[in-house]
């Protein structure tokens, strides 16, 4: 656990030091396409924080100078299974939105899909010593949580602290100040396979990059997909990508759950191309052009013309009717939304107050997809797009890139986690230099 | 029956994307680097300059070719004929006196008018006591004008070996003189000292306007004040201080008196209270006679 908690606090200092250079890229490391872009920090930001009004999620205080996104190679359900290709797809990526920002960035903060994340609910006591709540205490009653076993080989990529309660108060949001006898604290833990963060980690040390960060993109997707009412009340957001698809459930501003299903767009495809014996690429151009999930009497006469370079002339002139490709289309969309549907059902989704669910992802982009999710996962369904950050390219502002965007917001201004809190001296191992240090340091 | 579109064909291939390789990446990032980008679109073409320049002048026999075709190149441009000065043309000087300059100038024509320090051919020019100032230029047309403000001579100064010598106003030698006929024209003054007091001189000279015919000149005395000596070898000595107002009164005392066409010696005006008259002894003789002072006539 130690051993994690440096290198995320690692990972925190590579982004201050990203911070104080003004420039950091945020990479997301899709199955269908690898996006970058370049952020540049002006310093402050330069909205004023007046009543009510809030810096904007930190959002005003950075700018996107360069973009770039490449086809993903070497990716499956959002795990990267070829180490060599990725990383080739990683560079293309970052050279191409160095070339557009015409800076080198040297720090890079990266969202991945897969890794079958598993939430945790985690809670902690602590008896406060002096009745006002420190800083140390809010770091001991996070310490004080106890960790279930995460399985062998898994790592934890998130740990936010969710709610704060002091005596018989809770709902606290920042509890430092005030004045209680026991502070508890309900905390959300992310964990993932450790091998998918160690490949990717890998992957960027070949770019020649620094990790000043990581996030699951359900988590990111999350952040920059639904509106703040949203986040606030009480909302899920499904990202359906290209190898999974991310399920977030975010409650007062903090996701308290998240989970993947290994199922995405690029299941489409490859039915359509199984289905029809095409190419992926040209199964890829049919489902996007012409791929839908509701059938009309007039898509039976809209006919496809699939192509083929066999030398065969009855196979290279085959048509179908869009019929038949939404009628290959709408199972596996169908599937896929009843998988999500149950990890929802599952994480007891239905208790929430508010029933919002928001679609995103470059899957999202289906026409009918609203009508038929509606029909699956309840009444109150919107298909999402990213917020508008400063300076991004139209091509990357649509419902693809709604992780990219997210992960710029976590970059500018990420919550508190749990190593952003020094370790309590009672936690390191004991007859420790370290500990006799920090005690000096707490106790004078 | 077709949709309106009409039926399309599915053949391309996705956009190729290639990847870059290791070293290109490297490279791409290397070169947006601010430091490495100054260093190489300066400090490269400065090193490359500086080396070549380092490379070709270490060799002492390309250096010297160098130098040698630089002042070879230089010689030819400033010996062009338009640049040769040929004559010297003096303005403003009397022909004894320009003759005198074209012997001082010295140069050895012709001559290139790089060559000529004019500085120098000024300084010698007005090193002549008769040239008060002497201005240079190169003219058109290879001609080294000399224009010449000549001193004039106002006073003549007679030295203690009897040389003479032509002062101007501000008492700097103009030239000597051979005789005082030569010039009779000019007032004489004589005395060590003299010519430092040339304006006091020139005034006591203007005073003296009514008795100008008798007089002979002024002697310096003691470098401090002047005898104004006139013929029959009259004396009026003036004080230091106040010269000019002093012999004014003498000139008031003789138009009323006609007292220099007495037999008077000398006039002493050093002490303002109490001027003195000196009588010749036959004069002084006559004077006690008249007052019925027996003397012994002697000539005290």
């Amino acid at each position: 656990m130690t051993g994690l908690y440096q290198s995320q606090r690692a990972m925190r200092h590579m982004r201050r030091a990203a911070m104080q250079r003004g420039v950091v890229a945020v990479l997301d490391v899709g199955t269908s396409k690898i996006a970058c872009l370049i952020l540049r920090f002006d310093g402050p930001e330069r909205l004023r924080e007046v009543d009510g009004v809030g810096p904007m999620a930190g959002q005003s205080s950075f700018r996107v100078i360069g973009a770039a996104t490449t086809r993903s190679r070497g990716v499956k359900f959002g795990e990267i299974a070829v180490m060599n290709e990725t990383e080739r797809a990683i560079r293309t990526a970052v050279q191409a939105a160095q070339k557009m920002a015409n800076v080198r960035v040297d720090h890079v903060i990266a969202c991945f899909s897969g890794a079958e994340p598993r939430s945790y609910g985690l809670a902690g006591e602590w008896d406060l010593q002096d009745s006002v709540v420190t800083e140390q205490d809010v770091a001991r009653v996070l310490s004080a949580c106890d960790v279930p076993d995460l399985g062998p080989g898994r790592e934890v990529l998130h740990a936010q602290p969710v709610n704060f309660a002091l005596d018989h108060r809770t709902g606290l949001g920042d509890p430092r100040g005030q004045i209680g006898n026991r502070l508890a604290c309900d905390m959300h833990l992310l964990s993932v396979e450790g091998s998918v963060v160690q490949n990717l980690l890998y992957c960027i040390k070949r770019c020649d990059l620094e990790l000043a960060g990581i996030a699951s993109s359900a988590y990111v997707s999350g952040i920059s997909s639904l509106v703040e009412d949203e986040q606030e009340l009480g909302a899920a957001c499904i990202d359906m990508g290209g190898g999974s698809t991310g399920i977030s459930i975010f409650m007062k501003k903090h996701m308290i759950y998240a989970d993947s299903v290994r199922m995405g767009g690029d299941h489409v495809t490859s039915d359509i191309s199984k289905g029809l014996h095409i190419p992926t690429a040209v199964a890829e151009k049919i489902k996007t052009k012409h791929g839908g999930v509701y059938a009309t009497s007039m898509d039976d006469r809209e006919m496809i013309e699939m192509g083929g370079e066999s030398g065969d002339w009855e196979k290279d002139r085959r048509q179908i009717s869009r019929t038949e490709l939404i009628g290959i289309m709408r199972p596996r969309v169908e599937e896929i939304l009843e998988e999500a549907r149950s990890r929802l059902d599952a994480a007891g989704f239905d208790h929430l107050p508010s029933q919002q669910i928001v679609l995103t992802g470059g899957a999202s982009q289906i026409p009918g997809l609203d009508g038929l999710a509606a029909r699956i996962l309840g009444q109150q369904v919107r298909l999402g797009r990213p917020l508008r950050v400063q300076g991004l390219p139209q091509a990357a502002t649509g419902a693809a890139f709604a992780s990219a965007v997210g992960l710029c917001l976590f970059a500018a201004h990420p919550q508190d986690e749990w190593w952003d809190f020094e370790i309590p001296s009672e936690r390191y191992p004991a007859r420790s230099l370290k500990r006799a240090f920090k005690w000096f340091k707490d106790n004078w | 029956m077709q949709s309106l579109g009409g039926p399309r064909v599915y053949t391309r291939q996705p956009r190729r994307d290639p990847a870059p390789s290791r070293w290109q990446y490297r490279m791409q990032r290397l070169w947006l680097t601010p430091l490495f980008r100054v260093l190489f679109r300066v400090g490269l073409p400065c090193f490359v300059i500086a080396m070549v320049v380092g490379i070709y002048a270490s060799d002492e026999g390309r250096r010297a070719a160098l130098t040698g075709t630089f002042t070879e190149l230089k010689e030819k441009f400033q010996n062009r004929p338009e640049f040769m000065v040929g004559l010297v043309s003096v303005e403003g000087a009397s022909p004894e006196l320009a003759e005198a300059i074209r012997a001082r100038v010295g140069l050895k024509l012709p001559l290139s008018s790089f060559d000529i320090d004019l500085d120098a051919v000024k300084a010698r020019v007005e090193e002549l006591d008769a040239v008060a100032n002497a201005e240079l230029r190169v003219r058109s047309g290879g001609v080294l004008q000399v224009l010449i403000t000549e001193r004039m001579p106002v006073l003549l100064w007679r030295l203690e070996d009897e040389r003479l010598e032509m002062l101007d106003e501000t008492g700097h030698r103009v030239a000597g003189l051979a005789a005082r006929t030569d010039r009779p024209d000019l007032p004489l003054v004589a005395g060590a000292g003299a010519d430092v007091a040339t304006g006091e001189a020139l005034e006591i000279f203007a005073a003296a306007q009514p008795i100008l015919p008798r007089v002979r000149g002024l002697v310096r005395v003691g470098e401090r004040r002047w005898d104004l000596v006139l013929d029959r070898n009259q004396k009026i000595l003036l004080p230091a201080e106040n010269a000019v107002a002093a012999l004014e009164r003498l000139m008031a005392l003789d138009k009323a008196e006609d007292l220099l066409a007495r037999d008077v010696l000398s006039v002493d005006l050093r002490n303002e209270k109490r001027p003195v008259l000196r009588l010749a002894p036959y004069a002084l003789n006559e004077h006690r006679k008249a007052q019925g002072i027996d003397t012994s006539g002697s000539e005290l």
